[in-house]
């Protein structure tokens, strides 16, 4: 999908002026990090859990070329196939591929963030194929042809009042007079839509939370079971993953399994965890003639011997966007892609550039809270300030503010100076505020004072009091 | 590090570091936290020499200029025993980010380490460093209290402030649901992106409405501001100040942004 990321301002206040949008950000925040915490709270080895899962991916990434060639390797004896991609254009024609071959019409398609990362969708439809979402949140947002606006809430943002609008307009067969307010109908109505293309998918596409090496699996995690649908039904199973997304072990697939459930969604474990593990063997009952493996790099290889290395321990858990003080107030969409919150301010600088996403590592408080939660403690905010590093070094922040940083640093590095300028500037601010003690507008504080009243100074500075005082003029 | 602090002097010697934001915009925070600081026994100084901890060029990804800032106030800092600051974020700053500042300068940088070692926050400094468990203040008001981010999450202050404030006599502390979550400051943040940053600010106002609490407190002036200027601008007549005021019984200033 193409990207918004530059126009993150314009994204923010068009999330900040709907009430709709507002009232369902308001609930995730609500239940979300409350969840976490209980969970978090039933299980005493909650936090050796995290360093247990964090020390898995941070061997994995020291030893990748390893695991993804163990991984191949087992999935070729397992009869399926491995697909090398470099990036977005090779991973879509490699499918498209596939779905040629074997004559294509329809795709049913399970929660996959690199199918959004790539847009394997519209590829898809572009050339006569037809996807079929089938997880609940994703089908709605197909049908409004929308982006996630979380990565494991994807249509979080929209309240069920528009859920059913969006269900009537295309439901076309709908009557008018059947009631569409509760989840449980609007579920019900998506699943009898989609029972048929379940039976009719030619092929079946998903994403994986995790690829084992040891055993050549792809691990799913799901709450609607539709998963196993997408991956049992159709003749061909296509996976689609990112290189990262590696463990050695079943072991340790399921050391990441308790704490992915926990910090996503405060459950103890997902309602289904799929393990797929190639296609079906002589005797199986059920499962796919075709099982391919569509490896995704696109940028990742070159993040490891960065700064930002530590993103590609991520398990896409949303755990720190639910509780981003910044994606509370403006949502997904305003990030502009398909990932967002503080992990998709990290990821998308480094897989979009910098030219592309300069606003999202300085649209963050650096409040810390993400990585406080991140159960594969991840350190966001570090990582934020990286970009804003590099921003500065390759001069995309705004001249006026580089002057200004200059200026400041030329003046507070000459602690004379400094209380030359700033001790009369304050006392006429302090003078003119008066018994008020504030003001509603300063001139060059514009972005403050439209919407908060800007504090005015008591009038002396401390060290000016300080000096004057017995005890200032005692000292050095 | 050494495996065990060496043993604290019986009255030692700290430099105030009074922050750029209390020395310009409230210097009786300053005077609270010398007087604080002096009742738990220190001796105290203010170093001429300092201005700021260079967080605003660091946040900026401007390290150069974050490193030239930092530089005098390592050096003005250095002949103390310890180095306190009524600011979680200016103290976690000189604690954690100084040191990744000079990590590559070999010169720097284990002045900068000796330098984090022996800096604190204010409020954690007088009890887990200084052992105060209850001060002498009285203030009749119903309080909440906002934990700022780095303090809370960089330095661990949490505990310390409430537990002094539930040795004031008259005030009610009342918890808000939201007391950890960000005031949308965020240094620049707020100027650069005031939307987000009141959009943030909103949710912290609201929950200060829902305690019912007419004073509302902190540990950082760039949080305190920024919550007083919306709830001003919002009609609220909460007052706001800084723990140190109402810690060290000096009430007499009006709060932060009048009533
Ligand atoms: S960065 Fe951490 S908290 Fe955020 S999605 Fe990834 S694993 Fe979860």
């Amino acid at each position: 999908m193409d990207s918004t990321a530059r126009r993150f301002e314009d994204n923010a206040r068009t999330a900040l002026d709907s009430p709709t949008l507002q009232a369902a950000l308001a609930k995730l925040a609500d239940g979300f990090p409350r969840r976490r915490r209980e969970a978090a709270e039933r299980l005493p080895e909650f936090e050796e859990l995290r360093d247990a899962a964090r020390a898995i991916k941070e061997h994995v990434l020291d030893h990748l070329d390893l695991y993804l060639e163990t991984f191949e390797r087992r999935v070729t004896e397992n009869g399926g196939e491995v697909h090398w991609c470099r990036d977005a254009q090779e991973a879509r024609e490699t499918i498209l591929d596939i779905c040629r071959r074997v004559g294509a019409r329809t795709v049913t398609k399970s929660k996959t963030m690199i199918g959004e990362e790539i847009a394997i969708n519209d590829y898809l439809e572009e050339n006569g194929i037809r996807p079929v979402e089938t997880d609940l949140g994703e089908y709605i947002i197909q049908l409004r042809r929308e982006p996630p606006s979380h990565i494991i809430a994807p249509a979080i943002h929209l309240s069920l009042g528009e859920v059913a609008e969006t269900f009537r307009k295309s439901h076309t067969h709908l009557a008018p007079e059947r009631a569409l307010n509760e989840p449980d109908a609007l579920l019900a109505e998506a699943r009898a839509k989609l029972r048929p293309d379940f039976l009719t998918a030619d092929v079946g596409i998903t994403g994986a939370n995790m690829l084992i090496a040891e055993t050549g699996s792809n691990v799913l995690v799901t709450n609607e079971g539709n998963a196993d649908l997408t991956h049992t039904l159709p003749r061909v199973h296509i996976v689609i993953a990112s290189i990262e997304k590696i463990v050695p072990t079943l072991e340790d697939a399921t050391t990441v399994l308790r704490v992915l459930a926990r910090s996503a969604t405060g459950q103890d474990v997902t309602v289904y965890t799929s393990f797929c593990s190639g296609p079906r063997r002589p005797g199986d009952p059920d499962g796919p003639d075709e099982y391919h493996v569509v490896l995704l790099d696109n940028g990742r290889a070159r993040l490891l011997e960065t700064e930002f290395r530590d993103i590609l321990r991520c398990i896409r858990c949303g755990a720190c966007l639910n509780h981003c003080p910044v994606y509370r107030a403006v949502g997904g969409h305003a990030y502009g892609w398909v990932y967002s919150g503080p992990m998709g301010a990290v990821l998308i600088p480094a897989l979009l550039g910098t030219h592309e996403a300069r606003h999202l590592p300085n649209a963050s408080t650096l409040c810390g809270r993400c990585e406080s939660v991140c159960p594969m403690r991840i350190p966001l905010p570090r990582m934020l300030r990286a970009w804003r590093e590099r921003l500065h070094r390759e001069r995309r922040t705004g001249w006026l503010a580089r002057i200004g940083l200059a200026a400041w640093a030329f003046v507070a590095a000459r602690p004379r100076l400094y209380r030359r300028l700033t001790a009369p500037l304050v006392r006429a601010l302090g003078n003119l505020a008066g018994a008020r003690r504030r003001f509603r507008v300063l001139p060059f504080l514009g972005g403050w004072t439209a919407t908060r009243d800007f504090p005015a100074p008591e009038g002396e500075t401390f060290m000016t009091l300080w000096a004057e005082s017995d005890r200032g003029r005692t000292k050095p | 590090m050494p495996a065990s602090p060496p043993p604290a002097p019986i009255s030692p010697k700290v430099g105030l570091f009074v922050t750029c934001l209390v020395d310009l915009m409230r210097p009786s925070v300053g005077f609270a936290a010398v007087k604080l600081l002096e009742d738990a026994g220190c001796r105290v100084e203010v170093p001429s020499a300092q201005t700021c901890c260079g967080q605003p060029a660091w946040n900026s990804g401007d390290s150069a200029d974050a490193a030239t800032v930092a530089r005098g106030l390592i050096a003005a800092f250095e002949p103390f025993d310890y180095v306190v600051a009524p600011s979680g974020s200016c103290a976690g700053m000189i604690r954690v980010h100084y040191p990744e500042l000079f990590a590559d300068d070999p010169d720097w940088a284990p002045r900068a380490r000796a330098l984090a070692a022996k800096t604190h926050e204010l409020i954690s400094f007088l009890v887990d460093v200084r052992g105060l468990t209850r001060v002498a203040a009285r203030l009749a008001a119903t309080a909440t209290y906002h934990d700022s981010c780095s303090g809370l999450r960089e330095l661990g202050v949490k505990r310390q402030p409430r537990a002094l404030l539930a040795t004031v006599a008259g005030l009610e502390l009342r918890e808000g649901r939201e007391a950890e979550t960000c005031c949308g400051f965020g240094g620049l943040f707020c100027v650069k992106y005031p939307d987000v940053s009141t959009g943030i600010a909103d949710v912290k106002t609201a929950d200060i409405a829902a305690t019912g609490a007419d004073l509302v407190l902190g540990g950082d002036m760039g949080c305190l501001m920024n919550i007083a200027g919306r709830l001003r601008r919002q009609g609220s007549t909460a007052a706001v100040r800084h723990v140190a005021e109402v810690l060290a019984d000096v009430t007499a200033v009006p709060p932060i942004a009048g009533t």
